[in-house]
């Protein structure tokens, strides 16, 4: 019910945007503090998407892609959503948000914590996610897509290190 | 009967105590800052002379305004074990016999956390397994800790960061706190721990990780050769799904602080009374 | 009486040494390879002990989830029999009982046979048996008063002094012709009453203070320790003296023996309801912490290698129970003796075995390791046990002549005074 709202109301932005005047998109609301964070993980040579994208007419229609990135399985509510619910159809080498605001890949977090509210807080507060670095320092923070690949986010089963050696009568 | 290299050994060992032990103060808990630089500067020394590499040990004292407190996340944790190991290489643990520091017990969802139904031994090809969870153990640096009241010559006590630490050149394996630990968190050296030459970390505290002699307890030291440098311990680092944490609990900011104040937290048999600075939560 | 001087104590203590090691190195044949037998333990506990040394305690079979074992059982125990010379203190110098007085001595005697090898124990059991100085103040540190081992180490020590000083001045007195100071003695001998009860309460209290092994936390340990101490460790003593009886002009009377057995048979029903207590409350609340119990007695699933330990211990003890609460069996020699023995083996497996693995298994956090000694361990022990014997053995052999009156300056001086005399009248 809730996703079929929320399909519903990211639809109605979509239209109140082709209706609103021009291409520009709204300015950003909250613009948020500077994180430090590692470069998006794309893939080799598949960024700037306006390489391939810049001439191209954008397809809003849902589909199946089938001329290309059709390596990419999409798993993440995929019944109700689709590339350009998150892709910018306009402008590939951004993302959008519900609202229409771009957001650079650099900050995809912004994205993910539309719907991840919870998880976007803790991990601003560093305490979702892997962390490295100093308790009393800097901060440093890993993108969502670092740990988690946006199209299928589930984490993958890994395999264990070996388990302790059970203890053995004999040392010698 | 002795091989000749484990007499100078011994004797290397012997001479380090010495220093420290000769007519004054006796354990490093009462030395002296001059008589710790002191032994530190002989086991640098010695190392060096026997291995040919260059270690670094630190005497890094407690920083004021600062008591750390670990959490884990235990609906995280897919109990991959990668904090064991990282664990094992940071602290220079004995590869043969095989001392491992964290312990990861997987559990059954159905019966919760539950430690007469959890398997330290499970090795299935892929984890997590279907209802299962799991849950690393490793020194919980309580505030009221069994082990160091029942140590019978002091060897053993909490610093005033909260790490519990161990002088290894007092103890004399008696195994009494390894007795009185509820956790099971404490390991003893059954024989000469073995390290293999690459793979010593030079990186070492007095308190921490310096490779342990024979007969004599260790354990988890919240990594204190990096934590009072300001940095994470290793199993925080290592870990791929974020489950560890940790910081200055006294500190509002902390990472800590916000944990257990959003989140629900436990800590382990707190009936005992030991206050944990461990605790354990489900971030969902 | 002239004041002993200097020079007359070196001669003195001089003539008692030499005429103990005379006394140690003459015997018959059944001496000898008792001795021999000895030995030969001793030589091969050492070599033992010698590759624990050098490897390293990995060669017992204790490990991180088991971290203490043989060793410390067989300390556990033996602090029981020394606390158990106090039985037969109460009845010889509070209520004055004559046919026992006489023989207190042997009991001191063993008390410091049986803390010898609880030191001994100790020291096998450490892994770095070089840094024991580390609890001796004030060359190390000893953690008193927070630590209970420390409290360990001062009262084993002051009740082997007591021990020692009330035994070698009455042996040396009486040597001399001299009855003991009694003003030294009667307080030190009361005081070794309290101080049994204590050592043997500090060492349940080891285990009993521990709030990570349920199986110990238990306010019955303190109690069931004493009881399970006077009911096992007189048993050597009616042993021994049945022998000195047998094969020395030594005089007890049976009222004395009959005595002793009977207060073991109110001390082993007192052993076996604080048992039955405990096992009451195990199975009756049946919470998690009835695995250990159910470990002993029953098993753990695949688990059950002290099973057999578990039963033959309740079965020796009830025996031994029957055995000396009724007066027949109990004046019966044979029967009396059987007692002894199976008092002495259902404790020994009870405290030793019984008390410290199922305390530790399983471990703190569920898991189960099957500990059972390895030869190692065995060795050392056995070793042990035979320097105790040992210890024993000779300390007798220079007791019992002097409490018979056989052993004495006095003697030899009138021998001496006789050869003068002889001498002076062949010169005339």
């Amino acid at each position: 019910m809730r996703s079929r709202a929320a399909g519903i109301v990211l639809a109605l932005c979509g239209l109140v945007r082709l209706a609103a005047d021009g291409s520009k998109p709204p300015a950003a609301s909250n613009p948020p503090e500077h994180l430090e964070v590692p470069p998006p993980p794309f893939s080799e040579g598949i960024f700037p998407c306006s390489n391939c994208h810049a001439g191209m007419p954008a397809d809003r229609h849902r589909r199946e892609l089938t001329a290309m990135h059709t390596e990419i399985v999409l798993k993440h509510d995929e019944t109700h959503r689709w590339c350009l619910d998150c892709h910018d159809a306009d402008n590939r080498d951004v993302l959008h948000l519900a609202s229409g605001e771009h957001v650079p890949f650099e900050e995809s977090y912004r994205l993910c914590g539309q719907c991840h509210g919870e998880k976007y807080r803790d991990w601003r507060a560093g305490v979702h996610g892997r962390r490295t670095g100093n308790w009393n320092g800097a901060k440093t923070y890993l993108l969502c897509v670092q740990c988690h690949s946006p199209h299928q986010p589930r984490f993958r089963a890994l395999a264990p290190k070996p388990p302790p050696q059970p203890p053995n009568r004999t040392m010698k | 009967m002795l091989s000749r290299r484990q007499f100078t050994e011994s004797a290397v060992g012997a001479a380090a105590g010495m220093i420290l032990t000769a007519c004054g103060p006796k354990r490093l808990y009462e030395a002296p800052k001059d008589r710790i630089k002191a032994a530190i500067a002989d086991l640098e020394r010695k190392y060096k002379e026997r291995h040919g590499k260059a270690i670094e040990v630190s005497d890094a004292g407690p920083i004021p305004g600062v008591h750390f407190a670990y959490a884990l996340d235990i609906s995280r944790c897919v109990g991959c074990r990668r904090c064991v190991y990282a664990c094992v290489a940071e602290n220079n643990q004995s590869r043969d016999p095989q001392i491992h520091w964290i312990r990861v017990f997987e559990m059954e969802k159905e019966k919760g956390v539950d430690f007469s139904h959890a398997n330290p031994y499970y090795n299935p090809a892929e984890v997590p397994e279907d209802g299962h969870f799991y849950i690393p153990v490793s020194c919980q640096q309580c505030e009221d800790p069994p082990c160091t009241r029942v140590c019978p010559t002091g060897a053993t006590w909490a610093e005033k960061d909260g790490i519990v630490v161990i002088d290894y050149d007092w103890c004399i394996g008696c195994r009494y706190c390894m007795a009185a630990c509820p956790y099971g968190a404490r390991h003893f050296n059954w024989a000469e721990p073995t390290i293999p030459e690459g793979e010593i970390n030079p990186n070492m505290h007095y308190l921490g990780n310096r490779p342990r002699p024979k007969g004599v307890v260790e354990k988890c030291t919240f990594c204190i050769q990096r934590s009072r440098a300001g940095r994470y311990p290793a199993c925080v680092e290592v870990c791929p799904v974020g489950a560890r944490k940790f910081g200055n609990i006294l500190d509002a900011a902390s990472e800590i602080r916000y944990i257990i104040e959003h989140k629900r937290v436990l800590v382990l048999k707190e009936e005992l009374n030991t206050v944990p600075r461990f605790f354990y939560f489900y971030a969902t | 009486m002239p004041h002993e001087t200097a020079i007359d104590s070196i001669r003195l203590i001089g003539g008692f040494a030499r005429g103990s090691a005379k006394l140690i190195l003459r015997g018959n044949r059944a001496y000898w390879m008792w001795l021999a037998f000895l030995g030969v333990l001793i030589v091969s506990g050492a070599l033992a002990y010698s590759g624990q040394v050098r490897f390293g305690l990995g060669l017992t079979a204790m490990r991180d989830q088991v971290s203490w074992g043989f060793y410390i059982g067989n300390f556990t125990f033996l602090v029981g029999v020394a606390a158990a010379a106090v039985v037969l203190v109460i009845p010889a110098y509070i209520y004055n009982w004559q046919p026992i007085r006489e023989i207190v001595i042997y009991g001191e005697l063993l008390a410091i046979s049986a803390i010898t090898m609880c030191l001994m124990f100790v020291l096998v059991d450490i892994g770095r048996p070089d840094r024991f100085w580390h609890l001796i103040p004030p060359f190390g540190f000893l953690n008193f008063p927070r630590s209970v081992l420390a409290w360990d180490v001062i009262v084993l020590n002051l009740y082997f002094a007591v021990n020692l000083v009330v035994a070698t001045h009455i042996l040396y007195r009486a040597f001399h012709g001299k009855p003991y100071i009694k003003k030294l003695v009667v307080p030190l001998v009361l005081l070794s009453v309290p101080m049994a009860v204590g050592i043997h309460t500090v060492t349940a209290f080891l285990y009993n203070g521990l709030a990570a092994r349920p199986y110990w936390n238990s306010s019955i340990l303190a109690p069931q320790f004493l009881a399970s101490a006077f009911c096992s460790g007189p048993a050597i003593l009616l042993v021994v003296l049945q022998l000195l009886r047998r094969f020395t002009p030594f005089e007890i009377q049976d009222a004395a023996i009959w005595k002793i057995a009977e207060l073991m048979a109110y001390a082993m029903f007192l052993n076996l309801f604080l048992h039955g207590a405990e096992a009451f409350k195990e199975f009756y609340s049946n919470t998690q912490h009835l695995a250990f119990t159910r470990y002993w007695y029953f098993g753990l699933g695949s688990h059950h290698t002290l099973v057999p330990y578990a039963w033959s211990a309740v079965a020796l003890n009830l025996v031994a129970f029957a055995l000396f609460i009724s007066p027949a069996t109990r004046r019966n020699l044979i029967t009396l003796n059987i007692g002894c023995l199976a008092t002495y083996a259902g404790v020994y497996i009870e405290k030793g075995m019984g008390l410290i693995i199922p305390g530790l298994t399983p471990d703190t956090l569920g898991e189960i390791y099957e500990y059972y000694p390895t030869m190692t361990e065995l060795r050392v022990a056995a070793g042990i046990f035979a320097v105790g014997f040992l210890l024993f053995t000779l300390m007798l052999k220079v007791a019992v002549p002097i409490s018979l009156g056989e052993f004495t300056d006095k003697a030899k001086a009138a021998a001496a005074q006789d050869a003068v005399i002889a001498g002076a009248h062949t010169a005339q």
